[in-house]
């Protein structure tokens, strides 16, 4: 009778072949991968991975360096900024493109066509765009304002603001129609039963359908910030990480280190703490979105 | 014959009359020009011109002579149009040593991304259709962390894929970056076509089975024919995401197979020899190119497929 009984392993075998590649990749890649960067990230390893552990030694040197500070500064501030402003702007535009108007496909068209751009092409134009001896700042110069300035590429003080600024106008496209779907998925009675009783428009959207669109909020905030945890293309198209070191981000400090400045330790460290801040984003998300959804 | 005809054009008759006694119907017909619309289309109007206005510096900019481009305002359309440009970004432009343009970069692109987006939606499809159909114990806790891993910044795996990838002797090669390019895009695609597996009707699946087809005859002969638009779906997603990756080209090919992005990057942002803007503009257009007639002639699907992109993020 044992002989008979099929073993278990081959059961639903095609599957299981089918599987092979997915499980390979999450355990291989992004379990394995992680770990061992992790682990590596404790030792010593300069222009090849060595096992020497060190301890916190890479970390403490990470915070201790200039260029990290200033990685994770321009980090928050163009996270933060990124985060309220493509927000704000995605819902704004979403909700005049949902009032039922006219040429609302040749709108959305035109809002969301930056964000099929890559990076790099984004970084370029706008390396350009503001260019201080052709850019936005000559042009306004020429119409007779000789003292306009606006050179941010070329000021360490607001170049992330520069950066910022090219970041917006390839993202919103996406944050508008994550936003859009989000009203459109709001009940249209909503919308009778605060005109039946009188609520102004903008008061229907504070107090009621914002609320609403909670989940949408989240999950459009979560899509933002671990684009932002990547961000890397852009700073490397648009500034270089420049003027001096003045617009380096966390990704930037990683590639560096590990692929140019052969001290792969600091590479590993730099790239835990990615890791580290990109867990505090996703873990208590995950429990809203899945932990939450179990308990109903 | 003609009755039918005369009997209609009565009842119509009649309710034109019941609606001129009942008086006017449905909402109240908005004026074209209120004060709302005016703020509406106004306000979208200048938000479009803004975006669309690097696209259009792109263009003009590209069009003129360096001379011009020094005279004058990067706004103003070009007065004398030249294609030179073009050809010197496609055909001549440097980067270190190489001088053949960016048609070197372009095709090392569409020999990265055609094979890239084959092999990614070929095992992501089997894949998702595996977990959609055909689940087995542990399935769901491999793709849960499939998609967690989706999250990992992609600095973390670089070098222990720089380790695996001199391993197999694949490190600075094409085939490499293609096996690179579909690892990364398996946590998405696989969602993507999992979810659509699973909107399929079952009962298909299951009269399948009863008449004793396969796992792959199910596949090839029922759920391929259905699943055209999520292929295509699939498609925009992958071709455009390879087609604009920086991260990977750089990290795993060497000079000679750059692809575009890395290459642009390289002849912009050189600083050796003299600025020529034209010329940069011109290639930045030219690598964007691609994902933007993707994007303009998929209209909708790229909504979708950004829209099933974004579950993930």
């Amino acid at each position: 009778m044992a002989a008979t009984r099929p073993i278990r392993l081959f059961r639903n075998l095609s599957a299981k072949i089918a599987a092979i590649p997915m499980i390979l990749t999450a355990m291989v890649v992004f379990v394995g991968g992680t770990a061992w960067t992790v682990t590596y990230s404790f030792t010593s390893s300069k222009l090849l991975p060595k096992t020497k552990f060190v301890g916190l030694d890479q970390y403490e040197r990470l915070w201790g360096t200039a260029r990290w500070l200033i990685s994770i500064e321009n980090l928050l501030i163009y996270g933060i900024c990124m985060m309220v402003l493509s927000l704000v702007i995605g819902f704004l535009l979403a909700a005049l493109l949902d009032q039922k108007i006219r040429f609302e496909n040749t709108f959305r068209t035109i809002l969301l066509y930056p964000f099929a751009l890559s990076f790099i092409v984004t970084g370029l134009v706008w390396q350009w765009l503001l260019n201080p001896d052709f850019g936005v700042q000559s042009v306004i110069r020429g119409f007779g304002w000789e003292s306009f300035t606006f050179d941010p590429l070329y000021d360490a003080r607001i170049v992330i603001y520069g950066v910022l600024i090219a970041g917006l106008w390839q993202g919103t496209g996406l944050v508008m129609c994550l936003m859009l779907a989000g009203l459109r998925g709001i009940d249209q009675d909503i919308w009778k039963a605060s005109r039946v009783d009188g609520i102004p428009a903008w008061k229907t959207y504070v107090f009621i359908v914002i609320p609403m669109m909670r989940p949408v909020f989240i999950t459009t905030l979560v899509i933002i910030a671990s684009g932002i945890v990547k961000v890397y293309d852009l700073i490397v198209a648009q500034t270089g990480g420049g003027p001096g070191i003045a617009s380096e981000v966390p990704a930037k400090y990683v590639y560096d280190y590990m692929f140019q400045g052969q001290n792969l330790g600091q590479g590993f460290a730099a790239s835990t703490m990615m890791l580290l801040a990109v867990l505090v984003v996703v873990i208590p998300w995950a429990f809203l979105e899945f932990g939450g959804r179990k308990r109903v | 014959m003609s009755d039918p005809g005369i009997l209609s054009a009565t009842v119509v008759g009649a309710d034109a009359a019941r609606d001129a006694l009942a008086g006017p119907r449905g909402p109240k017909p908005r004026r074209r020009f209120s004060r709302r619309n005016i703020f509406i289309y106004g306000t979208l109007i200048v938000v479009a011109l803004y975006y669309l206005l690097p696209l259009w510096v792109m263009v003009v900019t590209s069009l003129k002579g360096m001379p011009e481009i020094r005279m004058g305002n990067i706004f103003a359309p070009p007065v004398e149009i030249t294609f030179e440009p073009w050809v010197k970004a496609w055909a001549e432009a440097c980067t270190g040593l190489n001088c053949d343009g960016l048609s070197r970069g372009f095709w090392n692109s569409v020999r990265i991304t055609v094979p890239s987006v084959v092999v990614s939606i070929v095992i992501a499809s089997v894949n998702g259709y595996a977990l959609a159909n055909w689940r087995f114990k542990g399935a769901d806790m491999f793709f849960t962390i499939l998609i967690f891993g989706a999250f990992i910044p992609y600095q973390v795996m670089l070098y222990p894929i720089v380790i695996l990838l001199r391993e197999m002797g694949l490190y600075g090669s094409l085939t490499g970056l293609v096996m690179v390019h579909s690892i990364f895009g398996m946590p998405i695609l696989t969602l993507l076509f999992r979810n659509y597996f699973t909107s399929l009707p079952e009962e298909l699946f299951k009269a399948a089975r009863v008449d004793g087809a396969g796992f792959w005859q199910i596949y090839v002969q029922i759920m391929l024919p259905m699943s055209l638009p999520i292929f295509v779906v699939a498609m925009i997603l992958q071709v455009t995401g390879i087609w604009n990756d920086f991260l990977f080209g750089v990290v795993y090919t060497k000079p000679d197979l750059y692809p575009m992005t890395v290459q642009l990057n390289n002849i912009v942002n050189s600083v050796q020899g003299v600025k020529e803007y034209n010329v940069n503009m011109a290639a930045t257009l030219l690598t964007g190119l691609v994902p933007l007639v993707i994007y303009f002639v998929s209209g909708k699907l790229f909504v979708r497929g950004i829209a099933a992109g974004a579950v993930k993020g």
